[in-house]
């Protein structure tokens, strides 16, 4: 192979490996990328910030029903709403408690992650306050009411009536 | 075990390359094992590649009559649902990246230098590197069976939070996972430099064979596609040991992220399977038709737009997860899209054979076998592509039916039209005919056998992965178990077919096929010589 | 040469494909199945509609263009003396071609796209169940609707004798389970899955509904059953080694008959709060944990308690199970962490009462090779979940 050809090549290789770096590189990058793509289009449901509410004005012409559900999977937490579901009009502050129990005989930490159904109705649930917001520890056996504030945003579809509000408590690790 | 026969410059086998060979300056100087480790000779690798690719269709297809054995009657009788599931992780894996991919870089090895006119492949020494990754890669993946815990029981496709359940087979796993790709990247990289670079004056890229355009196009699929593989992997492993939350939503991660991440490579590698079997098609039906590819600049139209169509489908094999609605539809409308260039090429084959002059020596057989029933999983692969009906279908034996005509019916058989196309020009000897048409008759038969009736399955309900089964799948499942032991013993006769054509079989002539036309046919002798085009052919 | 092994690798193929042809025609190709299950929901029927189109759709095309194919082979053939043409292209033909199938694909998707869209519309939904994937069970709990309240897990109920082949297997062999799903006929459902520990997925075939179980999630969909009658199915996405061994079983019943379903549940719920300070002999309190053992322990610790380990140990002859009681109640209850990271022993406390837990313990304690003598009595369990 002549010198011109040799350099040729190698000009070649080297842009093809940067290519796959790249790529490696995109694998990582969809990390974030999901998560944008995910908020633009309101179905992230990991996410748990405090959001005042758009517009404070109560739709009283529209029910929706918000279901409320719990789980601590591989957590000694008993988890459960205190209400399963409530009736609630869209612009209207709501607040709800979930009971939390810890069985084991030393102080448990705990996050909850929330998720909802559909997903979209998540960008339409603006908390003002939430348990979910931090970590929560509770002391050996005991019990605590957990409470959510929120406000469903009126702007929520109109052909959406029915909504679940979930939250999994997930054990953290290394703080009992 | 060569299968190069080495012309020392006798005279009247000097053929149009004319280059003499003195007896200093063969297989670089070693015999015996050396030689095999140490070569950088494109047909040396091709041939380490062909056989190493053969030896893994015979360990995946161990594991695939284990587990076909297991489900012949319901009821677990042989193997515990633990094993069953690592012999179905193993079976897709090897069969993946350690039987069907090296096949075709073996192909692309012998056979892209000679077809373009040059020497050898860009990096000689790289190519040798890209090989011997490979064995060590795959003895991982073996070697995983007897670590404590076993081999991962996740599937092919790896899917967290499983994975994050399995033992330190998994960590070997993603190990040689990474080293497959590696191989795989280095590879592309050489074949796309080799065509972009180093073609005879005169072959322009609209001149060049079919296959050779096939494999530059597949070339540069796994370039962009194999990393993305890489960093899912990694994500895997950091969050089994290094306590990151990837795909855990404890720590604000999500397991469908890892589908996303795992299918966005997924979907592309399918045709990077997929692609260099049509290549090797479209140099055979031809060959035997006696008449020139139709419609040449389409079918390279036609191979580019599945390529890029292919990295915006992904989703297609996650329409069950939870996706909104207008997620479901994209894909739904972007994946029936494939189906337009892809029913392009089969078109364009058929129109080939028509009107031409068709003999159906064994590669041609096989070339119209995959014809046949390529489209075939073509077809129900439009079925799975409608978000409803895929509701009913996804992670049934349907899917499992599709995917096997796909790349059994496709690529295999492409595969073997390719082997029994090619062996003369490169040992010199002729396979046994006879013996030829048994082997595609009788794969033929028992891989419909093994397959069609799991499209019934899978209709009727029967979900994969599961090592037992309720009563009313057992018939098909008999069957189906039946045509894998045939399918199974059938191959045994394509080893031997291979194995007494290189050692006693008749000699080949010149030209052995009347309708082959690429460079390697017209312009090299039979059997090629070990360095060939060491001066480039002027074709202008 | 060729001819000697002809005969061999004929007589073999030839055995093996009578060997197919028997079974075919056999007493089990009585249950040879074709098609997609028999809906039990206009959602279902759709699908069957829709599939039965494209599969005539595809079919027609197919035997259009292997017609041509076929026909070239018989008729273009070098033998019959037929000589080549050489023309290699033709670009009406390839526009035709290109633009043809494009307008079927549109033809495929208009009626499919409608069906997409009602199939993921879960409004106005008159009950909703939280259906969760455990490996390697199904957890039900209502969430909403008449029933709201009414929890329970769903384990597969063929015995392991019948998968080891000791025992004749029953009709509904893998789709039977102890508590099945029962929902009114006519009323839209919607279904929230999750998962506890890895991505299972729930599905019904005479609904066409499916959706994936992923943990820490919920997703919902929909099903209105049409029909009276029990729907049988599996989990349908690799969960781990028992993915092939926790069925769905839904049970449609007419209204009144839920009604009346509902009311025996809530009463179970209420005698299911097992007065905890009863006291119960050894035997009875062995008896129960045998099946609270069989549901619960035996897919990881095994039926001879010798477990898989070292992922699974044994409890015959294990330090903590002969060891002090508390101990071992406590890991029953909480689960078992090593390091500060969770095992695949979980906390079975929330899971299952203390009557359970006493019984199950008490069992472990006194079988195999096991012979504490204890019997723990659920107050004691009790007393443990509040420490």
């Amino acid at each position: 192979m002549n010198p011109d050809q040799a350099r040729d090549n190698k000009r070649m290789l080297t842009r093809l490996s940067i290519v796959a770096v790249a790529m490696f590189g995109f694998g990582f990058a969809l990390v974030p990328f999901y998560d944008h793509i995910c908020r633009a289009l309101g179905i992230n449901s990991l996410v748990t910030r405090s959001e005042a509410p758009v517009n404070t004005q109560v739709d009283l012409t529209r029910k929706v029903t918000v279901e409320f559900d719990a789980n601590a999977h591989g957590m000694p937490w008993s988890f459960k709403p205190a209400t399963r579901h409530m009736e609630v009009h869209p612009g209207q502050l709501v607040q709800v408690d979930y009971e939390v129990a810890n069985v084991r005989s030393s102080a448990v930490t705990g996050q909850a992650v929330a998720s909802y159904g559909p997903k979209l109705a998540g960008q339409y649930f603006r908390k003002l306050d939430c348990f979910c917001f931090t970590q929560q520890t509770l002391a050996a056996g005991e019990t605590r009411r957990m409470p959510v504030s929120f406000v469903l945003d009126a702007s929520l579809p109109a052909d959406i009536n029915t909504v679940t509000l979930s939250y999994t408590f997930f054990e953290v690790a290394g703080k009992s | 075990m060569s299968a190069v026969v080495d012309n020392h410059g006798h005279a009247g086998e000097r053929g149009k390359d004319g280059h003499a060979h003195g007896h200093g300056d063969h297989h670089g100087g070693y015999g015996g094992v050396m030689r095999w480790i140490t070569t950088t000779n494109h047909k040396d690798i091709g041939t380490l590649y062909l056989w190493f690719s053969f030896i893994n269709f015979m360990v995946g297809g161990v594991m695939a009559m284990a587990i076909r054995l297991e489900l012949f009657s319901p009821g677990i009788q042989f193997f515990n649902p633990d094993l069953f599931n690592q012999f179905t992780t193993m079976h897709g894996l090897i069969m993946v990246f350690g039987a069907i991919m090296p096949a075709f870089v073996g192909f692309a090895n012998w056979q892209i230098p000679m077809m373009i006119g040059a020497p050898d492949m860009a990096f000689a020494r790289l190519n040798n590197w890209s090989f011997w990754i490979l064995p060590f890669a795959a003895s991982l993946l073996v070697i995983s069976f007897f670590t404590p815990g076993g081999a991962p029981g996740v599937g092919w496709t790896l899917y967290a939070p499983l994975t994050v359940q399995m033992g330190v087979g998994m960590d070997l796993t993603i190990f040689a996972v990474h080293l497959l790709g590696m191989s795989s990247i280095l590879g592309s990289i050489n074949i796309i430099t080799t065509i972009l670079n180093m073609r005879a004056p005169g072959m322009t890229l609209m001149r060049m064979p079919l296959f050779v355009w096939t494999w530059l196009i597949t070339a540069y699929l796994l370039v962009a596609a194999m990393p993305v593989l890489a960093g899912a992997v990694t994500m895997s492993l950091t969050d089994r040991h290094f306590g990151t939350s990837f795909f855990n939503a404890a720590g604000g991660g999500d397991p469908v992220l890892y589908q996303h991440i795992f299918w966005f490579f997924g979907h592309p590698e399918v045709y990077i399977i997929a692609l260099p079997a049509f290549g090797v098609v479209s140099q055979v039906i031809p060959a035997f038709s006696r008449k020139p590819l139709f419609g040449y600049a389409s079918m390279v139209y036609a191979t580019s737009a599945i390529a890029i169509l292919s990295f915006i489908v992904w989703a297609h094999h996650m329409y069950t997860v939870g996706m909104p609605v207008t997620g479901q539809l994209f894909f739904m409308y972007a994946t029936t899209l494939i189906a337009v260039p892809t029913g392009v090429k089969v078109f364009n084959w058929v129109a080939t054979m028509w009107k031409g002059s068709l003999s159906f020596e064994t590669p041609m057989l096989f070339a119209i076998g995959f014809l046949f029933l390529f489209t075939l999983g073509g077809f129900t692969g439009l079925v799975l592509s409608l978000v409803p009906i895929d509701i009913q279908l996804h992670d049934t034996y349907y899917v499992v039916a599709h995917f096997h005509y796909v790349m059994v019916a496709g690529a295999l058989f492409s595969a073997f039209a390719g082997v029994y196309f090619w062996l003369p020009k490169w040992t010199g000897r002729m396979y046994d005919e006879t013996l030829g048409k048994w082997h595609f008759w009788l794969t033929m038969i028992f891989f419909n056998m093994i397959f069609f009736v799991q499209h019934f399955l899978g209709l009727a309900g029967m979900p994969r992965r599961i090592p037992d089964y309720p009563l009313m799948f057992e018939t098909w499942n008999k069957i189906s178990s039946i045509g894998a032991f045939g399918f199974g013993l059938t191959q045994l006769l394509f080893l031997y077919i291979i194995l007494k054509a290189i050692k006693s079989g008749e000699k080949a002539p010149e030209k052995p096929w009347e309708g082959a036309d690429s460079l390697e046919w017209t312009h090299l002798p039979t059997p090629v010589p070990y360095h060939s085009f060491e001066t480039p052919p002027n074709l202008k | 040469m060729a001819k000697k092994y002809s005969r061999s690798i004929a007589t073999l193929a030839l055995a093996l494909t009578a060997a197919a042809a028997a079974v075919l025609t056999s007493g089990a190709a009585m249950a040879i199945e074709w098609n997609l299950q028999p809906a039990g929901s206009k959602l279902a029927e759709d699908i069957h509609g829709l599939h039965e189109y494209v599969m005539i759709l595809c079919t027609a095309i197919f035997v259009g263009v292997f017609g041509f194919m076929f026909y070239s082979v018989y008729a273009h053939r070098k033998s019959k003396g037929h000589k080549a043409a050489q023309f290699h292209e033709n670009t009406t033909i390839e526009i035709l071609w290109t633009v043809i199938p494009a307008v079927i694909l549109v033809v495929i998707a208009w009626p499919t796209t409608k069906t997409v869209i009602a199939q993921k519309d879960t409004s106005n939904p008159d009950l909703t169940i939280k259906v969760t994937g455990y490996q390697w069970k199904w957890g039900y709990d209502y969430v909403k609707g008449e029933g709201e309240g009414i929890s329970f897990i769903s384990t597969m109920s063929t015995p392991r004798e019948q998968i080891e082949g000791k025992a004749p297997k029953g009709e509904h062999y893998l789709l039977e389970v102890d508590n099945e799903l029962v929902v009114p006929i006519g009323k839209k459902v919607r279904i929230l899955t999750t998962a506890a520990d890895v991505i299972h997925s729930w599905w019904v075939p005479a609904f066409g509904a499916k959706q994936d179980a992923v943990p820490g999630f919920i997703r919902d969909l929909w099903f209105k059953a049409e029909k009276t009658g029990t729907f049988r199915s599996q989990c349908v996405e690799l969960c781990g080694k028992e993915h092939g061994f926790m069925p769905i079983v839904v049970k449609v019943v007419p209204q009144e008959e839920y009604t009346k379903w509902v009311g025996e549940r809530m009463k179970l719920i209420a005698a299911a709060a097992d007065d905890p300070t009863k006291q119960y002999t050894l035997d009875e309190l062995k008896k129960r944990g045998e099946q609270v053992y069989a549901k619960n322990c035996v897919v990881c610790h095994q039926a001879t308690g010798k477990g898989t380990p070292p992922v699974f140990p044994p409890l015959d002859g294990s330090k903590v199970v002969l060891g002090p009681k508390e101990a071992q109640i406590a890991s029953v209850l909480n689960g078992v962490v090593k390091d500060g990271k969770p095992t695949a022993m979980v906390a079975f406390g929330p899971q299952l009462n203390d009557t359970e837990l006493a019984a199950v313990v008490t069992f472990t304690r006194n079988n195999w090779g096991n012979k504490t003598g204890d019997a723990i009595q659920p107050a004691e369990v009790k007393a443990l979940r509040k420490k």
